[in-house]
């Protein structure tokens, strides 16, 4: 059997920069495998702007943000294997992967990153009841029709979640000739990015209905009409609040999930919060020389964040692959009072090289906010928040000295001054 | 001229069909709809019930024991997949312990195996049996199927030996000739001998259109939710003990690792509303608690509503009607009429069918159909060959369920093959999965304009008017 130094699982924007920095940090033997016809995963069909100002401090698409990964690996001669779709993980690293010209073939690896995206939550997940005719998609499936296949999917549109892709396609649709009623969001604040509220809802006057729901899907063929209403506090449709639109087309916006089935295959140990694996301050999963970024680990807001966890995933296999697991205790870290979840979801506490960096989510909006990070009783650090909102990934740093010697589990909290 | 048409494409038209094409018959099958199987048989609990549950002196007694175990064989014979997953029936407390009683005498007349367990028996193989669960009764060779495959299945046999299929061809009239009917579609008449008329919801308003039916359909409808297959939750088909209503909301493992909770049981006054409601599922929610903990309602992938076939009579109604000779009701084939459907067929040909027609044997007549190729049921080395032999077996189009673009063109060129996105689905499942097509559509579109050589723009998702796609980019 073929071993690998490392093998990388998903060709898209975190596989593609794992790959560069493992051969920048000197790692020779790897190989990426894409199940797409290209690399680039779902950049390539982002065809909008707004890539990149962290990355590069410019405004790219989505393919021409993928072009510069891209193009480095291609300096780096990292082979990507195209077409190529992974079917099984053990814990022992062996992957079997299937593709037109090989069949079936399994190889080893010293090291393993999973860098494989996540999905989006269907009509069947949010249960939205009534007729199931066509013309109901899920955003990202309009977004693939539109933008790789060339073809719109409908005309009068409704748009049920205020998550990115849906507003996005907001905007596109309407640019197309396409009519779009409004969004309803279940939530009374939005999902989306507060950049995409203002340039694609605002900007064309589309109408956002908060605390709303689909509650009537009309049409036995094609999609002929929606019900939304308004839901009270425990999110239940309020009984003559509903509106009815005239559409052809429903989009749903309504949340994404991490792709995690070849890690539940290996036993990998799963953060119910995140839907993703459990991870360490260098990405590795429970199970040793499994490594995971991207939004196959916790969903991102930027994918600027993606390609530089993805780089610290790589980091952090490459130094796997030259010395082994990193010793020493670890201790859990965890969402604590407003806050839905935190990665990485463990952190060793001794020889960690440099600063570690958490990822998390806050719950609700938030205006003045207080950050407390404690190890049990003890405050670690605190910080004061102007403005926190759920779509916004939060990012924060601790030191070494800072996580040096933690007792206890290392939570993180907030709360409104 | 033809022997027989019949009216319908459901599971009782086609296992009928299929039976039929033994013989040197001419035969039309017709069908409102876009596919085989689109109405009662694509939207049911999949289960090959034994036979212990209809009361006796009924058609239901009669011919649901014969038909599970005609099953044994025949779903073999068609390459269908099957699991004998065994039905747990369970009673909490007394009261409903006396009725497993009737369940246990009933099979014990009718010679339907079944085991005895306690509740923390029954607990150890099922975890999530509810705690107030105090005895289980097992037929442990209660089947499940995936039904819309079992009628394509007999399709395919059937037209293979030479019955003619029409979809989209709703029946619109029928006259009395001298020497039967005329059966009316859009596209084409139908000059025969006999009717059988097994249209499912809309059985009443075909038999009206030759005489007086002594029945009224009143479909009842049954929504259910689908369980992502990476979670485990029961082996066994889990029921409660069942009432007037029904049998009650089930857990119900499907044969690829799904499970469906489901149904609740509401008569409705339409015949063509599948639709989900708050309400239905908000019962379902409700009601499964009865005999189960745990229920992993937040991992539904997909939640749907079917419409039963039942009627104003309790019972099958397969007779010829009083006012119309050669006119033949395979009507109000409600549950077990699934488990029944290859009894019915064989009554149908025995009963009433045997003195009206000439029955030669056709020596060329297929019976069986060869399992289509599944990939992930080949071992490595005929997976291997499979995909030297042709790459597109290699190339995986849907990701959650790991299907090949090998399979899928297999399916759409088939005998009876694919057409439309959901024929797709039904036949080799990219859909079924987590995602629910949101990754694969967009590629199975492709693969039906290729195959079938018509624009992206003319690919349904199911009926003729359920296009896909709108129109080109600006």
């Amino acid at each position: 059997m073929r071993n690998y130094q490392a093998v990388i699982i998903g060709g898209g924007s975190a596989g593609l920069a794992a790959a560069v920095t493992l051969k920048q940090k000197g790692i020779e033997d790897i190989l990426v495998l894409e199940k797409d016809g290209e690399a680039g995963g779902i950049l390539n069909q982002c065809i909008h702007n707004g890539f990149g100002l962290q990355t590069f401090k410019e405004q790219l698409s989505g393919p021409a943000y993928a072009e510069r990964f891209e193009d480095q690996a291609e300096q780096l001669n990292v082979e990507i294997k195209l077409n190529t779709m992974v079917t099984g993980l053990n814990a022992q690293r062996q992957i079997t992967y299937v593709n037109p010209d090989e069949g079936y073939v399994t190889i080893s690896a010293d090291a393993v990153i999973l860098a494989v995206g996540c999905y989006e939550r269907s009509r069947g997940a949010v249960e939205i009841p009534g007729e199931r005719p066509s013309g109901i998609y899920t955003a990202g499936q309009a977004q693939r029709y539109l933008n790789i296949d060339g073809y719109l999917v409908g005309k009068k549109v409704f748009i049920l979640g205020s998550g990115d892709i849906g507003l996005i396609m907001a905007r596109r649709m309407t640019l197309e000739g396409a009519k779009v009623y409004g969004v309803a969001e279940l939530m009374p604040y939005s999902n989306g990015l507060p950049r995409n509220m203002k340039q694609c809802l605002e900007d064309f006057g589309i109408p956002l209905y908060l605390s709303h729901t689909v509650t009537k899907i009309y049409g036995h063929d094609r999609l002929e009409g929606i019900d939304i209403a308004k839901v009270g506090p425990d999110r239940k449709p309020v009984p003559g609040s509903e509106i009815h639109f005239d559409v052809d087309t429903l989009l749903l916006s309504v949340g994404l999930i991490p792709e995690n089935h070849l890690g539940d295959e290996a036993g990998i140990e799963m953060d119910p919060r995140t839907r993703g694996p459990v991870v360490d301050e260098s990405y590795m999963t429970g199970i040793r020389g499994i490594f995971a970024c991207g939004n196959g680990l916790h969903v991102h807001d930027l994918v600027d964040f993606v390609s530089l966890q993805a780089a610290r995933a790589a980091e952090g296999a490459a130094r796997y692959i030259r010395e082994g697991e990193p010793e020493g205790r670890t201790v859990n870290t965890a969402a604590g009072e407003n806050v839905l979840y935190v990665v990485p979801g463990k952190i060793h506490t001794d020889n960690v090289p440099g600063h570690t960096e958490f990822f998390f989510r806050v719950r609700k909006p938030m205006d003045d906010a207080v950050l407390t990070v404690r190890a049990g009783s003890k405050v670690i650090r605190t910080v004061r928040k102007k403005k926190l909102i759920p779509s916004e990934m939060e990012r924060l740093l601790l030191t070494q000295k800072q996580l040096t010697g933690l007792e206890g589990d290392l939570v993180i909290e907030v709360r409104e001054n | 001229m033809y022997d027989v048409v019949i009216i319908g494409a459901g599971i009782t038209g086609t296992m009928l069909a299929r039976d039929l094409s033994r013989y040197k018959l001419k035969v039309a099958l017709i069908d409102k709809e876009n596919d085989i199987a689109d109405g009662a048989t694509m939207a049911n609990s999949a289960i090959v019930h034994t036979g212990y549950d209809p009361e006796d002196g009924t058609l239901k007694a009669l011919l649901n024991p014969e038909g599970a175990r005609i099953y044994d064989t025949l779903l073999d014979d068609l390459g269908c997949r099957y699991r004998t997953a065994g039905a747990y029936i369970a009673a909490c407390g007394p009261e409903e312990e006396a009725h497993l009683d009737v369940l246990a005498d009933r099979a014990d007349r009718r010679g339907i195996p079944y085991e005895w367990l306690t509740g923390d028996e029954a607990r150890r193989n099922e975890p999530n049996l509810n705690d107030q669960v105090t005895k289980v009764l097992n037929f442990y060779t209660t089947k499940i199927i995936y039904p819309w495959e079992v009628a394509i299945a007999c399709a395919e046999v059937a037209v293979g030996n030479g019955v003619e299929l029409y979809l989209n061809s709703p029946c619109t009239g029928i006259d009395k000739t001298e020497s039967g009917y005329t059966v009316h579609t859009p596209e084409h008449d139908f000059e025969t001998k006999l009717i059988v008329n097994a249209a499912g919801v809309c059985a009443d308003q075909i038999n009206a259109m030759v005489g007086k039916p002594r029945f009224e359909m009143r479909p009842k409808k049954g929504e259910y939710f689908v369980i992502d297959n990476n979670v485990h939750y029961v082996d066994h088909i889990i029921f409660p003990v069942p009432s007037a209503k029904g049998k009650g909301v089930l857990a119900v493992p499907t044969v690829y690792g799904n499970t469906l909770i489901g149904p609740n049981s509401d008569y409705i006054a339409s015949t063509t509303d599948t639709g989900s409601s708050f309400q239905g599922l908000d019962y379902v929610r409700t009601n499964i608690v009865r005999i189960m903990k745990n229920a992993p309602l937040n991992r539904s992938i997909r939640n749907f509503a079917g419409l039963r076939p039942s009627s104003s009579v309790s019972d099958f109604i397969i007779e010829e009607a009083a006012d119309a000779p050669g006119f033949v009701n395979a009507a109000s084939i409600e549950s077990p009429g699934l488990a029944s459907a290859p009894a019915v067929s064989k009554y149908i040909i025995e009963n009433i069918l045997r003195d009206k027609l000439e029955w030669t044997e056709n020596p060329d007549a297929v019976m069986t159909r060869e399992r289509p190729v599944v990939m992930a049921e080949l071992s490595e080395e005929e997976r291997a060959e499979m995909i030297r032999k042709n790459p597109l077996y290699g190339r995986i189009i849907c990701r959650c369920e790991q299907i090949s673009e090998g399979e899928i063109v297999d399916c759409i060129r088939r005998p009876c093959g694919a057409h439309t996105v959901k024929g797709v689905k039904k036949r080799v499942r990219p859909g079924m999965g987590r995602c629910q097509g949101g990754f694969c559509e967009p590629r199975v579109l492709a693969i039906l304009a290729r195959e079938l050589n018509i624009s992206p723009l003319d690919v349904v998702l199911d009926s003729k008017a359920s296009r896909i796609l709108c129109q080109e980019n600006r």
